[in-house]
């Protein structure tokens, strides 16, 4: 079990990582999820002993291990860049934390080419890193955490700079293969849709803080605060400043909506509300919808969905529609917003209501 | 308007034709300048040659674009002599004595420079190149003085060292280039794999810079190899370089051309052998490594 207790890192007059706090129990898949800077990377390094914290306490089961040099450390960890031992062959490059270990020659062959077989890698073992591709460079890294058998593997955006065949074969193979292991496994990821992938538990991450730790999905449907659902999000939440008044909430230029049901028992006041872009309409839904007007300001069409921004008062919002939308800029369009679907923050960001499941 | 854009920017094909036509003029005479510029580099050196492979009779009596009495009595001097091989032995023992000390010296300063900041570092690292600013001969005196108080005088280790002033720098320099071009990650994934700090630089992280040591080895050698002034200040019999002795050719029966020339011509060998090893990489080496 790795525990950190109100960790804290500085650089000069820079906060990297601030008082952060987590359980990773043994053989949990756990992801760090956020946007670039966020302290992703920060937080893998003081976990792996890279780094060593200016403040708070490290456990591994129990005991504390700051201090301890990364080397004595049973922890593996795979970079964002594909990171070898250029002069050393793919066979060399895996084999080497079990030569360092002083493991016997014939176990270190089985070993290695059990990993080799498992990434693929078989026909370029007597080949040199830089005479690979990229999606093979990345796996002789991946390969050479996997023999370790570390109890800590961290995993810090190993799949973002592969293709995207390759990535989703990679994501889909990569929990299997460590959680057989069992060791605590850590992914560190931009994007929301590959913690949701993954499953198992999510730390979002913002500005070196984890707003919100819990279970992949849970953190997903009910984000303790509007940080948490904004790093949650791709295309970003959308969200307005409301005021809520008796069982209207007012959404600016006399614009009014019923309160949702999870936030009748709300004190009249200011709020603010998010949606997913999903959940931002082009056609009605339902009855219940409540229909907007709004330019549109840009349209990206990827194929299969179409983003559509608009301006709604001071606010951009994305609205993710199905098939191709082709629309005009500063088009007026009927957008659709369904009250059922928002999360209320209080002023302070707090989520005081949340859609129900669906 | 238009039109004469069009003009500016398609020329006509018989305006291209002429401008082609005068590149391929003077095209003709291109090769020439390389080649008189070559000839004039080279000149001196045949001379050298030339007049080691003649007598000295021929050297001082007649003006002869080849030997016409072709000798080897020149080389045979030297090889035979010890007071002149045994200056080309002490140059290489405090040269090698130099790259050895000044590579080994310089690897672990540049990659604590490459690798970690700490105070003053970027004005440390400028400091080291300010010692290559200052001329030998200011070093000359308070060297003697030193050595002597240590009984150094005229040993190989005293010049090796002497030379480490300028080499070592230099060496950093160009090491620090190297290794900032290998990413940090690198380091940091040998230690997760749990090599120790020797066994890492030895094994991983000196093959990614074995071209900056090369080309390293190749700066200090040359310019230890050329160096005159401290050397004849530090050594009287026992370790005098080959150049300190070229300097006192004139004996009692005047001066011997022919040798000296002979002498000349060795001096130059190592050199241009040493530069064949690294021709690869010399272009990045005075580039630092920032290539």
């Amino acid at each position: 079990m790795l525990e950190l207790k109100n960790v804290s890192k500085r650089v000069g007059a820079e906060t990297h990582i601030e008082n952060v706090s987590l359980r990773l129990e043994k053989g949990s898949l756990n992801v760090l999820l956020g946007p670039t800077l966020s302290g992703k990377t920060s937080l893998m390094r003081l976990m792996a002993g890279l780094d060593a914290p200016t403040a708070g306490d490290i456990l591994i089961d129990g005991e504390s291990v700051v201090g301890v040099p990364v080397r004595r450390r049973n922890v593996a960890m795979v970079y964002q860049q594909f990171i070898n031992y250029p002069s050393l062959t793919v066979y060399e490059n895996i084999a080497s934390p079990l030569r360092i270990a002083g493991v016997p020659a014939a176990e270190i062959e089985r070993k290695v080419r059990e990993a080799a077989e498992l990434l693929r890698l078989t026909p370029y073992l007597a080949r040199t890193p830089l005479n690979l591709s990229g999606g093979q460079q990345q796996r002789t890294a991946l390969a050479r955490a996997v023999v370790k058998g570390a109890s800590l593997v961290l995993l810090d955006e190993p799949l973002a700079n592969l293709d995207y065949k390759l990535r989703e074969e990679l994501r889909a193979e990569l929990p299997k293969i460590f959680a057989a292991t069992g060791a605590i496994f850590v992914y560190a990821t931009t994007e929301p849709s590959e913690a949701l992938l993954l499953g198992g538990h999510t730390a979002a991450l913002s500005k070196g803080r984890v707003t919100q730790f819990g279970p992949t999905i849970e953190v997903f449907s009910r984000p303790v605060d509007l940080l948490t659902a904004m790093t949650f999000s791709d295309p970003p939440l959308n969200s307005l400043s409301v005021r809520k008044a008796g069982g209207n909430l007012v959404l600016g230029e006399g614009v009014h909506v019923p309160v949702p049901g999870a936030a009748t028992g709300l004190a009249d006041g200011d709020y603010t509300i998010g949606f997913r872009p999903h959940h931002l309409y082009l056609d009605r839904p339902g009855p219940a919808a409540v229909e907007l007007r709004v330019p549109v300001a840009v349209t990206e069409i990827s194929g299969s969905e179409s983003f559509v921004h608009v301006d709604f008062a001071a606010e951009r919002w994305v609205a993710l529609a199905h098939g191709v939308r082709n629309l005009e800029v500063d088009e007026r369009v009927p957008v659709y917003l369904d009250p059922d679907r928002f999360f209320v923050f209080d002023t302070a960001g707090r989520l005081v209501a949340a859609p129900p499941a669906m | 308007m238009s039109d004469v854009t069009s003009t500016i920017a398609v020329p006509t094909r018989r305006a291209r034709a002429s401008v082609a036509g005068n590149s391929r003029g003077s095209a003709r005479f291109a090769p020439l300048i390389p080649a008189t510029y070559i000839l004039f580099l080279m000149l001196p050196i045949y001379w050298l040659v030339n007049m080691s492979f003649k007598t000295n009779e021929e050297i001082q009596s007649r003006f002869t674009l080849w030997p016409e009495n072709f000798t080897f009595r020149n080389y045979e001097v030297i090889f035979t002599d010890p007071s002149w091989y045994n200056g080309y032995i002490n140059s290489i023992i405090y040269v090698a004595l130099n790259t050895g000390i000044s590579v080994a010296v310089a690897l672990p300063a540049a990659y604590a420079f490459s690798r970690y900041r700490f105070l003053g570092d970027k004005h440390l690292f400028f400091w080291l190149l300010t010692n290559r600013m200052a001329p030998p001969a200011v070093f000359a005196l308070p060297f003697f003085q030193l050595y002597s108080a240590f009984g150094l005088i005229d040993t190989h280790i005293a010049v090796a060292l002497a030379h480490c002033l300028f080499n070592v720098p230099l060496a950093v320099w160009i090491l620090e280039g190297f290794m900032s071009g290998v990413p940090k990650e690198i380091d940091e994934t040998a230690y997760i794999d749990g090599y120790s700090f020797p066994r890492f630089f030895v094994k991983i992280f000196m093959p990614l810079i074995a071209s900056g040591i090369g080309v390293a080895c190749f700066f200090c050698f040359m310019f230890s190899w050329v160096e005159l002034l401290i050397a004849r200040t530090l050594t009287t019999t026992a370790a005098k370089p080959i150049s300190a002795i070229m300097t006192r050719t004139v004996s009692a029966s005047g001066m011997d051309w022919g040798v000296l020339a002979a002498a000349g011509v060795l001096t130059i060998i190592p050199g241009a052998l040493v530069i064949w090893f690294v021709r690869n990489y010399i272009a990045k080496g005075f580039a630092l490594g920032r290539v």
